[in-house]
């Protein structure tokens, strides 16, 4: 009950701004244009889809095998491999790295794996700063807000917003909205400390277990800096991110730019493979791979549930999510928010935390439907809907059974009753065909915007029989 | 995108499953859609066992409940005709959600031949009967809103929009972000009232801003929704399913 309300808290107060809404609006807009544009051929795209979904589902149907193998060609180039089957560990292992040496800055590149470890947090309270060096990341550093998107974390500021949050934060600076400007402002800052952080940190958007290879999508290059000017570099990911081969990369990247920003291909694509070698001029002297499971693993026994984790991060659901829209990021409360984010988050955090995510849809498929690797998302909201109302204990999902109210089941049980008595429904159609007139109007939430429906003074069981039509 | 379909030689006969929201609400829609049909002699076949295809307890999670309404429905369509639909949703739950509803059970084989014999009523006239439609109506501009459901479960909304493309008189208008749901969602309506009422509120000024005198649309969730919207905030635009729609405009009336 009190997720529930929490959730709706949020979700007035997101409602309630008319700023963030038109923000939001426009920007999803934006994102539908240029993803559409790049996707000019349907037959085509449906085909990359197919490539997408078949690569990602190989790579998961063997998950095992290739967590090995990557491992193991990633030790053989030189990349330490670490394992964290928690959040905890996780954080333990990174700041191991930093003590090792001495490091008392992290410098980051956008990592929504960081975010769910509170990396930041965890490493700030044993003294260590850490500095986001994607812009949109940075910004929100500054002003202390988790990411609202996966892609675009800060996409509901606006150039204002930033603009102030600018002069607040660096009163020397001249205040401007200039976007070149900020984002000239703000990689001055950041050069800085780019030459004194020791150990840089980056996401992982595939991990190639042929051959050992992080593959790593980004536009702004800072992506590079973090894995390439300090001495160490850990990148950390989730264990669902490998793929078999380096020849499933091309399509899996194809799909991921024109998904998330309709671009062909980012700025920067970086494939690290091992730390710096001798005779090379530049890169890291160490790199660690750091794989999470943090539920994960679980989510994977589940046949039908294992989907989820076909993901690529693209955030195209969200962008194409008429609730994300309406709602925004911060809204679902969760590291990843959005459709993706309301079947993924319920399954790790457990459904008796964040039942009432699968619950907050309409199913409307526009999710699914530009999926790059075709989730089939509402199936699987469906899917979590049943599982936080079943009675049994024959799942094993997180959770189960917790959302289920003796009011609600009592409702759906009087209604299959109803309903599965043709002769039952038949009179009690009837019947509220003739108490129409006196049932009471109001139905609740329904009609504060909306006029209650008419019932018909006749059913069409009784005017189709009425009209000669045959009942059989 | 749904898989390509096939549809049947014109049959003799044909089902009609009504929808329960049809049944009560809106049983105009429903003969109509079988007028239409029958129009075209094809015998239309109303069994009164019908009640309701499952969709509201199976997206609640209450799959036990659905299954039990569900197998009520396979009983009383027994023959081999197709069974038309007027709804892409309730259309969709029995042609794509009932073989997953029985998937690995005893009663599978048979959902799925039932299954297969699902057509939406727009796809249906189309395709299948291939109607012809002569506009006897006056000019008016219409918005059309077709279900999230008729739209990427059963892939018809360019039948929607053909059909209504044979009216003569009739001004298709498009309104801005036609594509996204009108906020409906069954209980999501109810359980997220907030995020439905912005939903149908940005859908219902989208469609006014139009100009167009009248919205029609093949579901009738889809229609309680934004029609009832739009008559609470006392606008000038009526709502229509497409059945009665089309069958107002192309049935001549003596006199």
């Amino acid at each position: 009950m009190q997720q529930r309300a929490d959730f709706n808290h949020r979700v007035e107060q997101a409602l309630g701004n008319a700023q963030l809404k038109a923000s939001l609006r426009s920007a999803m807009d934006g994102l539908m244009a240029s993803r559409k544009a790049c996707f000019p051929d349907a037959d085509a795209l449906d085909a990359l889809r197919l490539r997408g979904a078949q690569i990602r589902a190989n790579a998961l149907s063997k998950l095992p095998q290739l967590l090995q193998q990557l491992e193991q060609r990633c030790t053989e180039n030189g990349i330490r491999v670490h394992w964290a089957e928690s959040v905890d560990e996780a954080n333990g292992i990174v700041l191991d790295i930093m003590r090792q040496h001495q490091a008392e800055l992290l410098i980051k590149g956008k990592s929504m794996v960081s975010e769910e470890m509170d990396l930041n947090r965890f490493l700030e309270s044993h003294g260590i700063e850490c500095l986001e060096s994607d812009l949109g990341e940075y910004i929100l550093q500054l002003a202390g807000e988790p990411p609202s998107h996966i892609v675009a974390p800060a996409i509901h500021k606006t150039r204002q917003d930033i603009a102030r949050l600018f002069k607040e934060k660096f009163p020397d600076i001249p205040y401007s909205d200039d976007v070149d400007t900020l984002t000239g402002n703000a990689r001055g800052i950041l050069r800085k400390k780019f030459y004194a952080a020791r150990v840089g940190l980056s996401g992982v958007n595939f991990a190639v277990a042929e051959s050992g290879t992080l593959c790593l999508v980004e536009n702004e290059g800072n992506g590079r800096m973090c894995t390439t000017v300090p001495p160490v570099h850990i990148a950390v990911t989730g264990i669902e991110k490998v793929v078999e081969k380096l020849a499933h990369v091309p399509p899996l990247l194809k799909l991921l730019t024109r998904s998330a920003t309709g671009q062909p291909i980012t700025t920067y694509f970086n494939m690290i493979s091992s730390p710096r070698k001798t005779g090379e001029k530049d890169g890291p002297k160490e790199v660690h791979l750091l794989l999470l499971d943090n539920g994960r693993s679980r989510i994977y026994e589940d046949s039908e549930l294992v989907n989820t984790l076909r993901c690529i991060r693209c955030g195209a659901c969200m962008n194409h999510c008429p609730i994300y829209t309406r709602i925004g990021g911060h809204a679902y409360g969760t590291t990843i928010p959005g459709p993706i984010g309301s079947i993924l988050e319920p399954q790790k955090a457990g459904l008796d935390s964040l039942g009432e995510l699968p619950v907050a849809s309409t199913l409307c498929g526009a999710c699914a439907e530009v999926c790059p690797v075709r989730i089939p998302i509402p199936r699987l909201l469906n899917r979590l809907r049943y599982e936080r109302i079943r009675s049994d204990r024959d799942g094993a999902s997180h959770g189960q059974g917790s959302g289920r109210t003796v009011k609600e089941a009592a409702i759906w049980q009087a209604w299959s009753w109803l309903h599965r008595s043709p002769r039952r429904y038949r009179l009690a159609m009837a019947l509220a065909t003739r108490l129409c007139k006196i049932l009471p109007l109001g139905l609740g939430p329904w009609t504060r915007v909306r006029k209650p429906p008419r019932i018909a003074a006749r059913t069409l069981h009784q005017r189709a029989r009425e009209e000669g039509f045959n009942d059989r | 995108m749904p898989e390509q379909k096939r549809y049947p030689a014109k049959p003799k006969r044909v089902y009609f499953f009504a929808t329960c929201l049809v049944d009560l609400l809106f049983p105009e829609a429903g003969l109509a859609g079988m007028q239409l049909i029958r129009r075209e002699g094809v015998e239309v076949i109303f069994p009164q066992d019908q009640t309701c295809c499952g969709q509201p307890a199976w997206n609640s999670g209450y799959r036990d409940e659905a299954r039990e309404v569900a197998l009520q429905q396979l009983a009383c369509f027994t023959e081999d005709h197709p069974i038309v639909v007027p709804s892409g949703s309730c259309a969709g739950m029995m042609r794509h959600h009932y073989p997953e509803m029985f998937a690995g059970s005893a009663d599978q084989g048979r959902v799925e031949a039932f299954s297969s014999r699902v057509y939406e009523l727009t796809e249906f006239l189309v395709h299948v009967l291939k109607i012809a439609l002569q506009d006897l109506g006056e000019p008016v501009r219409v918005a059309l809103h077709t279900s999230c459901s008729a739209r990427r479960e059963m892939g018809v909304a360019e039948e929607h929009e053909a059909l209504l493309k044979q009216l003569s008189k009739v001004e298709l208008m498009t309104q801005a972000r036609k594509e996204e749901c009108c906020g409906f969602g069954g209980t999501f309506a109810v359980k997220q009232p907030a995020i439905s009422a912005e939903m149908v509120s940005d859908k219902a000024n989208a469609i006014a801003d139009t100009g167009a005198d009248l919205l029609v649309s093949g579901d009738c969730g889809c229609l309680m929704n934004i029609g009832g919207h739009l008559d609470y905030r006392q606008a000038s635009i009526d709502s229509r399913h497409i059945a009665s729609f089309i069958w107002e405009r192309t049935h001549a009336t003596e006199g």
